[in-house]
């Protein structure tokens, strides 16, 4: 079944990586991309993706706070924060925001396991 | 403000660094916050090319006039020095942080320069492995050193033929919340490792942006 997934970092670069790593699980797969958390909450209202890949560390709103932001706006949008910076503290309020958390550079197998996991389930594993 | 001498980098390119320099101190801040046992806070990167003055009248516009610094030359294929400083006043709250806060004033004076050089280790270390493991290139990075005092002491490298040469400037703030300790990072190069930088950028982002294999950057 083809999906709709946004992509939100303020790097180009990065959103590059992640499509890259999306095109090889899902090449039919609708891509949206946002360099800021304004614009991928004005996303999430208007094309209403299935899932979002938030980078943690942006400008404004960091991608913790914007998880929890789409999440309260359209709970069934299934959410990952992606970064390096895998402190436990980091981890643990992706999780409380509703949000699985994946590791930064992303790679198609971690993605993979991300999107394969059961939907309407917990997301990410604590 | 860039001079006509200097070199440029792409839009892209700046991103391609600023991005290698966010995954390598958030890699970094991971193992700091193994020492210290509490969250590490981290700026969004930024990046600019300025001249050797023009650096330090930024670091100078930081309030603080005495600064700690730990710094780590680097050489190979781009040579510069990476720094982490922060006020020299929280030096002792930094030191405490790391080795924890039971230990007596002479205890932590005893363990300042070995504290803070491992802290800026960890630190700088990572960002570095992460540059040269992204461009798949070596990088010999020295001992850590612990310094004192501003931006002119911390930022003249003997390699620099002239203070008006373009330099690459990183800064990162970090944070520790209990202590309120705030420092930052700063990365130099010369001239010519620019425009080796700039190669090397160019390349990675052709890595990142190819069409089929899925994984171009090395992690930790």
């Amino acid at each position: 079944m083809t999906r709709k997934v946004l992509i939100v970092d303020d790097s180009k670069l990065a959103r590059m990586a992640a499509i890259k790593a999306l095109i090889s699980l899902h090449p039919d797969w609708t891509r949206l991309e946002a360099a800021d958390a304004a614009t991928a909450l004005e996303l999430v209202q208007r094309e209403t993706p299935d899932v979002a890949l938030v980078d943690f560390n942006m400008p404004g709103m960091d991608g913790l706070t914007l998880a929890a932001e789409v999440r309260q706006l359209d709970p069934k949008v299934r959410v990952a924060v992606i970064s390096a910076n895998h402190q436990v503290e980091v981890v643990r309020r992706a999780h409380a925001a509703g949000a699985a958390f994946l590791p930064k550079p992303l790679t198609a197998e971690a993605l993979r396991e991300f999107l394969g996991s059961t939907p309407g389930s917990p997301q990410g594993v604590p | 403000m860039t001079d006509q001498t200097m070199v440029s980098l792409s839009p892209l390119e700046l991103d391609a660094l600023t991005e290698l320099v966010n995954l390598g101190v958030g890699n970094a801040a991971v193992g700091l916050r193994e020492m210290v046992k509490e969250e590490v806070l981290l700026s969004v990167p930024k990046v600019a090319i300025l001249t050797r003055q023009q650096a330090i009248e930024n670091l100078g516009e930081g309030a603080v006039k005495r600064l700690v610094a730990v710094h780590q030359n680097f050489d190979g294929d781009i040579r510069g020095r990476a720094l982490l400083m922060f006020p020299e006043a929280q030096s002792m709250e930094l030191v405490r942080a790391v080795v924890g806060g039971d230990l007596s004033l002479d205890d932590l004076i005893e363990l300042e320069q070995e504290a803070l050089a491992e802290t800026g280790n960890i630190l700088l270390n990572g960002c570095l492995s992460t540059l040269a493991n992204s461009f798949g290139r070596t990088l010999r990075v020295s001992l850590p050193e612990v310094v004192h005092g501003d931006g002119s002491e911390f930022f003249n490298l003997t390699s620099w033929p002239r203070a008006d040469d373009g330099v690459l400037f990183i800064y990162i703030n970090f944070a520790l919340r209990r202590g309120d300790i705030q420092g930052y990072l700063a990365m130099l190069l010369d001239l010519p490792s620019l425009v080796t930088l700039k190669e090397l950028l160019a390349s990675y982002i052709v890595s990142i942006g190819g069409a089929t294999t899925t994984s171009a950057t090395n992690a930790s």
